[in-house]
């Protein structure tokens, strides 16, 4: 169906791709997994049309074509639906999908036709999608969908998937693979670009394995594991699992009594009620699908959330801390990584060593006494937290922007561990990370925990949080609906929790 | 490598915006190699083309340093017209009243003093009136955005009009010289004038009304610099700027910022008035002002927003205002307004270029991104 031979692409003097093949069969799922950096987004760009190749040529269905745009890849059928959707929120589904492509004649718009068509597209392929909804009422699992019909409308039949279960939760991953399964017999062929290998194994017939632009290796799913995969994705032995001694918890760090976070325009987010302790030396763990008030939680207790917004009490080492901003709170020993290093974490704009010294900008040994920046005193640091938490490019000079996610997520852990915390707040430490940094992350985490720092975590891969864990909260609707114990409760079960299902129905 | 980068596109923009004037001039009917040699020449001929470029640069570097720091915290400051109007009065009227006896229009010496201060205190006291002043004048809008999230584009335009109308009611009605039929203060205290550099300078007339603020201008251009990169003051600032939601998380107060660099702003904004009422008229002239507030934004977008960018463009911009008289009277057809087409096709580029590498950038973070 869709063959990409020998295709190079350089971005300056970085070599995205390196002569790079991948042969996709027709009416198959074929993954393309990689790093983050490995070229697999940049190799289907091109064979979407978005980038031009240095070299190398495409072949549709046996014969070399030219796609210099998007239009050539939609007249070949192909489409492409991307990791951020490109939807107008303020605009109906039916309206969406027909952006670009409007039926009727040139001066008018026929909606209804289109409509029609589009719930027709959307029963057989059993996506349930209501035509004429808005697209700001649709979940995000919907709003996906809406990119699949999209692609389907313009009559795709191969369609390329940037890292699509990103967004999506557990139950929400679940159905999008049946529909995709579903795509593949009605004869679609699809492309998945993924970094997280259980998904490959789920869903793919063939993997293609991306490395610093080039292609290592091409295998049927069925004859391959994750721990080969990861292998090839890494270049070496990668721990998939996360190997810890027993929490030796202490005295009560934090605790939490019935604290409620009302969102000002969020009906039904927030936070309600919630108690929990956190001692030293253990990992506290919530689970939850995004959206539960996680975001809160984590926010209000790291200073964030103004004081009129919340009820209810925080202590920390026995001192009520409720009421204090978010430098005291970090002058106290509360350190926090962000679930959202962008917006939160970083000043992309900034270099790694301005980076290093947010939140410890105003005092030693980032300025010694009078108000100006000890710069030299800030790069020491800064190079000694890049070699210790293995930041790449080891530049204190660049701009944070300039750097893989993990790498800038790797230079925030070192930042907030520096502090050094007595309490670690940490949100969603792994995501757009690769592997062999989540592998580093995971295991500085458990050091740190080792060394009696109290952590409390969360995050959106239920893999991660039970096997990190000590202790695990499962939270629904702003509230902890459940206290398990991460290794005596499988993922099932602590998946239904989340989902609103009661601790009666599990037991 | 990187500061050619930083350079290139300026000068693209101002080299494209003298080739499209060229044009403009050609299709107006003169010759624009002759109407650029006037330009250029006269603006840099000694010791009157660069005395007055230098002159009338001191203005846009105060005024681009206060656009540059109020953008480097994120915030569009429009509002230094107003506040170096303000300013530019308090300062006067400082001057006026500690100043001692002077001599009015009619030649009569008159006293609306208090007391007679000596020059090394009412000196000084009037530059910082003009600081102080000017500042709280920007601190009015930093304050209204940061606690009632009243935009500061909005607000200081507002106060810009209040300014001016505020600064003219008082010198029409309190400050003027009965019968004077020009809108301008009493003159200041002698010893509130600042020197001209051409007591300093061999060579230059006592006539080119450079001055001792030129010498401020620049020692602004290394104090901000040093404030904005080298204090946690403007770590704070610029972290602000930079992005909100994460200098918050790093402990900062957005609104101490935004009330902070409104203030700093403003109150590099009011230097212009050390200029022109200490250096200059020696008086307060009502709306002796340029559109120095708003020609400083284009000062700063071309600087880049930095203290050594700004220096040059505004000595472009100084370059282009001392040039437009000569060419206004020794061309046909050309008016002075050729300048102004100039210095707004500089604009139009470096915010075109602004656009271009704002879309680039997106690319550029989709590719590291995401590949």
């Amino acid at each position: 169906m869709l063959e990409l031979r020998e295709i190079t692409k350089r971005f300056g003097d970085v070599l995205a791709n390196d002569r790079v093949s991948v042969v996709v069969e027709p009416g198959t799922i074929h993954a393309i997994v990689g790093e983050n950096g490995a070229g697999k987004s940049t190799a289907m760009r091109i064979a979407y049309g978005f980038y031009t190749a240095d070299g190398g040529e495409i072949v549709v269905d046996g014969e070399v074509r030219k796609i210099a745009t998007p239009h050539d890849a939609i007249a070949l059928g192909i489409g492409m639906v991307h990791q951020h959707f490109m939807l107008v929120d303020t605009m109906t589904v039916a309206e969406n999908i027909v952006l670009g492509a409007e039926p009727g004649s040139a001066a008018t718009l026929d909606l209804q036709k289109a409509a029609r068509e589009i719930g027709a597209l959307s029963d057989e392929f059993k996506l349930s999608v209501d035509p004429e909804a808005m697209v700001e009422n649709l979940s995000v699992g919907q709003q996906q969908r809406v990119e699949l019909l999209k692609a389907l409308y313009r009559h795709a039949r191969l369609l390329i998937l940037d890292e699509p279960t990103a967004v999506l939760t557990p139950q929400e991953v679940e159905e999008f693979f049946i529909i995709l399964r579903r795509m593949r017999e009605q004869g679609k062929t699809v492309v998945i670009i993924t970094h997280k290998l259980s998904e490959v194994l789920a869903i793919s017939d063939e993997v293609t394995v991306m490395r610093d632009g080039r292609v290592v290796g091409r295998v049927k799913t069925s004859e391959t594991n994750a721990a080969e995969l990861a292998r090839m994705m890494v270049g070496r032995d990668v721990l998939l699992r996360v190997e810890k001694p027993d929490a030796r918890a202490g005295r009560t760090v934090l605790s939490v009594k019935r604290l409620t976070v009302v969102v000002r325009s969020g009906g039904e987010r927030g936070l309600r009620d919630v108690s929990f302790d956190v001692r030293a030396g253990e990992i506290v763990g919530i689970a939850g699908v995004e959206g539960n008030g996680q975001t809160e939680l984590v926010e209000a207790l790291a200073g964030l959330v103004h004081a009129s917004q919340t009820s209810g009490a925080i202590e920390f080492e026995g001192r009520d801390i409720t009421r204090t901003d978010a430098r005291t709170r970090h002058e106290l020993g509360i350190a926090h990584i962000p679930e959202d290093r962008h917006r939160r974490g970083l000043l992309l704009d900034f270099d790694l060593s301005e980076n290093s010294i947010l939140g410890v900008h105003y005092r030693e040994p980032a300025v010694s006494r009078s108000p100006m920046l000890d710069t030299a005193a800030i790069r020491v640091r800064a190079l000694e937290l890049i070699k210790d938490f293995d930041v790449r490019p080891a530049n204190p000079d660049l701009p944070a922007r300039a750097l893989s996610g993990g790498n800038q997520q790797k230079l925030i852990i070192g930042r907030e561990f520096g502090l050094p915390p007595k309490l670690l707040l940490v949100s969603q430490p792994t995501r757009g990370v690769d592997i062999g940094a989540i592998e580093f992350i995971h295991r500085k985490l458990v050091g740190l925990r080792d060394e009696g720092c109290a952590i409390l975590l969360v995050s959106a891969e239920l893999e991660e949080v039970t096997a990190l864990s000590d202790r695990l909260l499962v939270i629904h609707h702003g509230r902890i609906v459940a206290e398990v114990d991460p290794k005596q409760t499988t993922n099932e079960e602590i998946g239904l929790l989340m989902t609103g299902g009661s601790k009666a129905n599990v037991e | 490598m990187k500061l050619l980068r930083e350079l290139l596109f300026p000068l693209v923009a101002v080299a494209a915006a003298f080739v499209v004037g060229g044009i403009v001039v050609l299709l107006i009917g003169d010759d624009p190699i002759y109407t650029y040699k006037l330009l250029i020449g006269s603006a840099l001929s000694w010791p009157d083309g660069i005395g007055r470029t230098l002159f009338y640069a001191t203005p846009l570097i105060f005024t681009g340093l206060a656009v540059a720091v109020a953008f480097r915290c994120g915030l569009l400051n429009i509002g230094a017209e107003g506040q170096l109007y303000v300013a530019a009065f308090a300062t006067a009227w400082v001057s006026i009243k500690l100043g001692g006896t002077v001599v009015d229009v009619f030649g009569t010496p008159v006293n609306y003093s208090w007391a007679s201060l000596p020059a090394v205190l009412l000196v000084p006291l009037a530059i910082l009136t003009a600081i102080v002043v000017g500042g709280a004048w920007g601190a009015i809008a930093g304050y209204l955005k940061a606690y009632f999230g009243a935009h500061e584009v909005i607000t200081t335009i507002m106060l810009n009009f209040i300014a001016v109308a505020l600064v003219s009611y008082f010198t029409q009605y309190h400050y003027k010289v009965p019968g004077d039929p020009i809108l301008q203060t009493a003159p200041i205290g002698a010893a509130a004038h600042i020197p001209r550099l051409s007591a300093f300078i061999p060579g230059l007339p006592e006539s080119i009304p450079l001055n001792v603020a030129f010498i401020l201008a620049l020692l602004a251009c290394a104090l901000v610099y040093v404030f904005l990169w080298r204090t946690k003051w403007g770590y704070e600032i610029r972290a602000t700027g930079a992005n909100p939601t994460a200098a918050e998380y790093g402990g900062i107060s957005i609104r101490k910022q935004i009330v902070l660099a409104m203030a700093v702003s403003g109150g590099l904004a009011g230097m212009v008035g050390v200029n022109e009422v200490l250096g200059y008229h020696h008086r307060y002239y009502d709306s002796f002002s340029e559109n120095y507030g708003f020609t400083g934004i284009a000062v700063a977008l071309l600087g880049r927003n930095h203290p050594v960018g700004i220096i040059f463009s505004a000595l472009l911009f100084g370059m282009l205002q001392r040039g437009a008289i000569p060419v206004d009277a020794f061309t046909e057809h050309v008016s002075k307004d050729l300048v102004q087409v100039l210095q707004a096709i500089v604009i139009l580029f470096v915010a075109a270029e602004a656009a271009f590498r704002g879309s680039f950038g997106r690319f550029g973070l989709l590719k590291r991104s995401k590949v």
